[in-house]
Order: C-alpha cells, then sequence, then structure tokens
C-alpha cells in the first residue's frame, strides 16, 4: 500500500488504466504538458504521448461532443472539465446525447465515457468555482454518477468509471483533493496521511458502483453523506455526541438503498446532508425513498441539512456551507423529535 | 487493397516549453506605418489583408507614423498613460495585497495595459462594454472610484457586489462595464444582444464584447459572430490574444487558421489585427470600429495580439509553463515604456515627470488602498452583513428563501 492523497489517486488511476490499456485518452484543458490546474494529470502526457494525454481548447461542449465521438469509435476517452461550473455548455451533449445512445439506438451506439471534474466549494471560488450539480445528472436517465470521498475510493470508483459500459460523471470534490476536510476551516489543515483510507493500492482494482460504504458505524441516526460532507459529517457525529451511522453513498446511480434502509431500519432516524443547495437537490430524492422504504420504523422525520437556496456567495461561503456545527444541531435536534 | 498510410493526431506545440529557448520567429511584424487605413464603409472582401497584418502606429524611435496615427490633444495622451500607471500601480498593490491575505485572488493586467486604457476612450457614456477578467482599465479611464475596486477586492462592506463574486468581477452598468460572471464567453453573445436592442429600439447606444485567445474556443464565441453578422448589429468583438490561457498557447484555440482575426470572415465581419501594445493603434483601431458601428455599418472584429506579462491569476506559476525568459523575447516590447518614448520624444513629457508620476500615482492608490483597508479585507474589519447573502436572489425574497434566512437567526 501507498499513501496517497485524492489527487495522487486519481492521476495513479489514470496512470494504471493508460498503461492497461492503450485505449484509453485523457484530455480537457490545461491537463497535457501543465498536468492540470489541480495537478490531477501531472506526468502523464510525458509518460504516454501526446496523443494520449493532452490539452483541448476551452469549449466544455467541444471535450464532451468529441468524447462522445471517441467513445463512439470504440476508444477509451477520461475527459476533464476544470471546474464543475464550467459544465453547462457541454451539458447538451451529456444529457441528450451521450445519456440517451444507447436507449434511442436501442444499443446499436454505446457511449462509454468518463467526464471528471472538481466540484464543491470551500476555497473561496465565490458564484462559479464552487457548485455542487449532482442533481443535475442524477436527474438524467442513462448516467451513472460518482462522488468518492477519499483516495482509496477515488481511484477504484475511477478504475470501475472507465469499465463501466455507461457514461459516467465522475465528480471530484475539490476541497478533499489535499486533506480530509471536516469542515473546520479555521482550523490547521489536515493531510491525508494518517487518514486510513489514503492508503492506496498502487496496482489495478476497482470499486463497485452501487455499492455504500458504512464509514462510521452508529446506532442513533442514520447520516447520508457523499464527498466533503462524509467528513463533515463524522466530525458533527463526534461533536454533538449523537451516535451517528455515517453513511457514504460513493455513488449517487447506481444507489445503494439496500445500505440504507438496512441502516435507518436499524436507528430509526435519518438526516440527508449536501452541500448543494436544498430544494431540488439529491437530498429530496434520498428523503422520499427512505420515507417509502422505512415509513413504519421512522421515529422522526428525515431531515436534510444542505446549501442554502442561494448562488454560492464567495465572502460567506462558510455560512453558505453546512459545516460541522449545523449538521451537529441537526443531529441533536433529530434525536429530540 | 490499396495499403494506406496510418493517420496521425496532430497536436500544436509552443514555440517553446520551459528550459527552452523563446521563438517568436513565427510572428511577422510590419513596420510601424506600413499597413492601409481603408475607410469605415470598405467593403469587407476589399480588407481582408488587415486580419493577417499588424496595425501599428508606434515605431521604434517612439514616433506615431502612418494613416493610423490618431489626432489626439496632448492632454489626452497623458491622460492615457495615467491610466496605464495607474493601472499599473493598482495590479502591483493588489497582488502584494493578494500575497498578504488580505484577499483571496487577484488577475493582474501587466503588458496588456494599453488594451483596455486605450479602448476606454472609444466608447461613449452609455454605451457598453461586456467585459472579461482582464479590462479593469475599462473602468480606470471611465473615472470609476478605484475605491470601489480595491473595495471588490477585499470584500468589504464597501464592495458594491456585497462579497458576492470572488475579486476582479466588478460591475457597472453606469460605467459601461457589465456584470462580468468568471464564466467564459458567455458575455459574447449578450452584447450582441444588447447591441440589437439599440438597433431595434432605433436609438445610437453601441456595445463592444471582450474575450481571450482561450475563451473564443467556446461556443458562444462564433455564435456571437453569426448573430451580429446576420443582424448588423452595433457591436466591436475585441479578442485579446495574449499568447497563454492558462497554461495552454493560443494555437490550441487557433487552430489551423492563421490569426484570430480571421475568425470574422466567415461570417462576412470586417476585421482588424492590432499591435495590442501600442495605445495609439488600439485607439485608432477602436475609433475605425466605433465609427462603423455608429454609422450602421454593422459589426468588426479586432484582434489585439500582446504577450500576458505574469501569470493568469494568483494561482498559476508560469515558470511551470513556459519560459521566464520569454516575455523579453516578445517582440512588441512594452506598453507602457513605448509610449512614455513617444511622448518624450514629442516634447510633452520627460523621464524626471515620469518617474515623479510613477511615484505620485503609487502614493494615490496606496492612499486609497489605506482607505479601503480601514472598512475592512477578506479577514478582518467589516464585511456585508450574512443575511444580505439571500438577498438578491430574486427581485422579491420568496417565503422558501426567507424561511432560510430566519433559520440562520435573521
Amino acid at each position: 500500500m501507498v499513501q496517497m492523497t485524492m489527487v495522487e489517486a486519481i492521476r495513479n488511476a489514470l496512470d494504471v488504466a493508460m498503461g492497461r490499456d492503450d485505449r484509453v485518452v485523457v484530455f480537457g484543458q490545461d491537463v497535457g504538458y501543465f498536468g492540470g490546474v489541480f495537478r490531477c494529470t501531472v506526468g502523464l502526457q510525458q509518460k504516454y504521448g501526446k496523443t494520449r494525454c493532452f490539452d483541448t481548447p476551452i469549449s466544455e461542449q467541444g471535450i464532451v461532443g468529441t468524447a462522445i465521438g471517441m467513445a463512439s469509435y470504440g476508444i477509451k476517452p477520461v475527459a476533464e472539465i476544470q471546474f464543475a461550473d464550467y459544465v453547462y455548455p457541454a451539458y447538451d451533449q451529456i444529457v441528450s446525447e451521450a445519456a440517451r445512445m444507447r436507449y434511442r439506438s436501442a444499443g446499436d451506439a454505446i457511449c462509454p465515457i468518463v467526464v471528471r471534474m472538481p466540484t464543491g466549494g470551500g476555497i473561496l471560488g465565490g458564484l462559479t468555482h464552487s457548485q455542487s450539480p449532482e442533481a443535475l445528472f442524477t436527474h438524467i436517465p442513462g448516467l451513472k454518477v460518482v462522488i468518492p470521498s477519499n483516495p482509496q475510493d477515488a481511484k477504484g470508483l475511477l478504475l470501475q468509471a472507465i469499465e463501466e459500459p455507461d457514461p459516467v460523471i465522475f465528480l471530484e470534490p475539490k476541497r478533499i483533493y489535499n486533506g480530509p476536510f471536516d469542515g473546520h476551516h479555521d482550523r490547521p489543515v489536515k493531510p491525508w496521511k494518517a487518514h486510513p483510507l489514503s492508503e492506496v493500492d498502487p496496482g489495478y482494482y476497482t470499486t463497485p458502483f452501487g455499492k455504500a460504504a458504512i464509514h462510521r458505524e452508529g446506532s442513533a441516526v442514520t447520516v447520508l453523506a457523499y464527498g466533503t460532507m462524509v467528513h463533515v459529517c463524522e466530525a458533527a457525529a463526534e461533536e454533538s455526541g449523537v451516535d451517528a451511522e455515517v453513511i457514504d453513498l460513493r455513488t449517487l446511480l447506481p444507489l445503494d438503498l439496500d445500505t440504507i434502509v438496512q441502516s435507518v431500519k436499524k436507528t430509526g432516524r435519518c438526516a440527508v446532508v449536501h452541500e448543494a443547495t436544498l430544494t431540488s437537490g439529491f437530498g429530496a430524492e434520498l428523503a422520499a425513498l427512505v420515507q417509502a422504504e422505512c415509513f413504519y420504523h421512522l421515529e422522526a422525520p428525515v431531515t436534510r441539512i444542505c446549501g442554502w437556496d442561494t448562488p454560492y456567495p464567495y465572502v460567506h461561503e462558510w455560512s453558505y456551507f453546512p459545516g460541522p456545527a449545523r449538521v451537529a444541531a441537526a443531529l441533536t435536534e433529530i434525536m429530540e423529535a | 487493397m490499396e495499403k494506406r498510410t496510418p493517420l496521425v493526431l496532430t497536436v500544436p506545440q509552443p514555440g517553446a516549453r520551459p528550459g527552452e529557448t523563446p521563438d517568436f520567429s513565427w510572428m511577422d511584424v510590419p513596420a510601424a506605418g506600413s499597413v492601409r487605413r481603408p475607410p469605415v464603409d470598405a467593403d469587407q472582401s476589399e480588407i481582408r489583408d488587415l486580419a493577417f497584418t499588424l496595425i501599428r502606429v508606434l515605431d521604434d524611435e517612439g514616433r506615431a507614423v502612418g494613416p493610423w496615427a490618431p489626432d489626439l490633444p496632448d492632454e489626452a495622451l497623458l491622460t492615457g498613460l495615467r491610466h496605464m500607471l495607474t493601472l499599473r500601480a493598482y495590479d502591483a498593490r493588489m497582488l502584494t495585497a493578494q500575497r498578504q491575505s488580505k484577499t483571496s485572488f487577484y488577475m493582474q493586467h501587466v503588458g496588456e495595459e494599453a488594451i483596455s486604457c486605450a479602448f476606454s476612450q472609444v466608447l461613449d457614456a452609455g454605451d457598453m462594454n461586456y467585459p472579461y477578467y482582464r479590462q479593469a482599465g475599462l473602468l480606470i479611464g471611465r473615472d470609476y472610484p478605484l475605491i470601489k475596486m480595491v473595495n471588490q477586492i477585499y470584500s468589504n462592506t464597501g464592495d458594491p457586489n456585497k462579497g458576492r463574486q470572488v475579486p476582479v468581477c466588478y460591475s457597472s452598468l453606469e460605467h459601461g462595464f457589465f456584470s462580468h460572471s468568471a464564466n467564459l464567453g458567455t458575455q459574447c453573445t449578450q452584447a450582441v444582444g444588447w447591441a440589437m436592442a439599440s438597433a431595434i429600439m432605433g436609438d445610437t447606444k453601441i456595445a463592444a464584447f471582450w474575450i481571450g485567445d482561450g475563451a473564443t474556443a467556446e461556443g458562444d464565441f462564433p455564435t456571437s459572430l453569426l448573430f451580429a453578422s446576420t443582424y448588423n448589429a452595433p457591436v466591436i468583438i475585441n479578442v485579446v490574444n495574449n499568447q497563454w490561457a492558462i497554461s495552454t498557447f493560443q494555437g490550441i484555440a487557433r487552430g489551423g487558421s492563421d490569426t484570430f482575426a480571421a475568425r470574422g470572415h466567415g461570417y462576412g465581419i470586417p476585421s482588424l489585427r492590432v499591435d495590442g501594445n501600442d495605445y495609439l493603434a488600439v485607439f485608432a483601431a477602436g475609433k475605425w470600429a466605433a465609427e462603423r458601428a455608429r454609422l450602421n455599418l454593422g459589426p468588426t472584429l479586432i484582434e489585439y495580439v500582446t504577450y500576458r506579462g505574469g501569470a493568469h491569476s494568483t494561482t498559476d506559476d508560469p515558470s511551470a509553463y513556459r519560459p521566464a525568459s520569454e516575455v523579453s523575447a516578445w517582440p512588441l516590447g512594452e506598453p507602457i515604456a513605448r509610449f512614455k518614448q513617444y511622448l518624450i520624444a514629442k516634447g510633452i513629457w520627460s523621464e524626471e515627470r515620469h518617474t515623479q508620476a510613477e511615484a505620485e500615482i503609487l502614493a494615490e492608490v496606496i492612499a486609497v488602498q489605506k482607505e479601503a483597508e480601514a472598512i475592512g479585507t477578506l479577514h478582518s474589519g467589516d464585511r456585508p452583513s450574512v443575511s444580505t447573502m439571500f438577498e438578491d436572489v430574486y427581485a422579491e425574497m420568496p417565503p422558501h428563501l426567507v424561511r432560510q434566512r430566519q433559520q440562520m437567526g435573521f
């Protein structure tokens, strides 16, 4: 095992994938010579050549559209969108093309692409470098949506994404690229080293889609989270004294409903936490599923702790961000209900 | 079956990477004054050569030569210099402020000052610029209060944007500077729409939009050319080619086309390619385009050829992707030095006055900066109330936001 940050684990996954299959190509803005603005592709161009890892024009629709064409040819594109906030010009290609190609052609044409993008806030990115648009993708039939919370999963899930026969939106929470951020922005930055989930197998392995991880076992309340929020919820559980079971969903689509239902039936309570805005967020889907599947086991209403329904403000990002204090307060409240 | 040659993917490469010798031998630099200045109503088909040359006014001896040399009064020239020096001093102070954690982020203009400063004198009050992030000279040149700019960088209570946007995303419609979003390319079609509205209403206002070489790759850019062309919109399309889009050289966005100016030709738009480090050439080309727009002759595309002297922003280190010496090898020189040389040669300026002006302007900028710091910086002093976070999402706050604001304790 080798200790890695999220960035290193993602880079290592791409390296392993490119090394074992010369059909894997990696491209996006600044990913070639420079290695990406978050450094996830450093060294790949040098190692695999300029036609397997290269810079693209600043055109998200171009990046995704050409990735789709490459997949149709039979190679395996892993495209990077520099920030999830920049994906919107590519939305038509993702929604109308990638997601529906198999369906519209009854399997004649397929679209196994991976679109990676950094997501989430907490880096003073303001309106256009902080968004969490996962619900815009989970709403689209035909897409798979992945959000890893740690280096081990990031590598395994990315390698699995490259194996998938359908398009995968791979969201990388940028605030935890270099450390397991628990929401305490006023405390010293914690590095990944010393975190058990930063121990990564340097070889080839995949982490299956649709299998959630119980990140912290508990008996009082089930907390559903993904990405950065897994660490925030873990901190909130410790700090509130509420014995929460924190479930890291890992993949939103497919969703591991069994693990969720099993846990809620055990605890009788459920809180859903995400950084994206509350209204029509993925939390609404989770809350609906939990009430449908676990209604007679619930001792309190399912609660959601999410970003407010505003754009992600720059100077007030920590007021927007559902940090450990807000999550802890909600956990305390749900125990009193 | 015939034997076919294996296909090869082309991935364009820049002239030089770190450790290599800068190479601008591909750049053809015509002598100042050598490019013709056609009448503004010239047919696009007759002036296609202007997209493949470089309109230059200032020569190596500091003279303004040729048909594009504008006739500007001395006072306007000295004001232009003052704008550029102010922008440079402002950049230097804000860059330092970022390093001191008074703000999180900054983007400087070094090497590109002539473009936004000269163009600020092209449009009139009531006209509209749709900028991107490296056109602060448009504000400085329109006498926008510098204190508001510093307050925006510091996100304090004096920030007109209430701390919502990352630094350098200024907005002052009153000063002809449309709100910048930090997304790339989106401003292009909007500017065309603004110009179309002026024409729809039979008004006399014109618009201009700004885009960098890299962002011309976004679909919004070619789409804006089409709309501008189809509706003959009174808009000036300003492409700032500063050679580098973060680590990506301009050839990736340019593709097989010789120049960015040539992009206009496919849409029948008259297109000029201009020395962006030449204050007078930028001004003259802008005026030519503005006159066309005002005479109902439609859009003009201008490519300003320049070099990004500094990092893309405070988040990148250019020595990781381009030779550090590339800036000194840049064949079009440095805009302030070139303009200063011209003013001295003209007899209305001197090295002594220049040094004195630099010191005065720096002192003025520092005084404004102190005034702003008395209000607050990113991590200290007064910042907009958290409750303002819920304002302006809509004109009227809907019930669910009122509820959420109450949950926050307001």
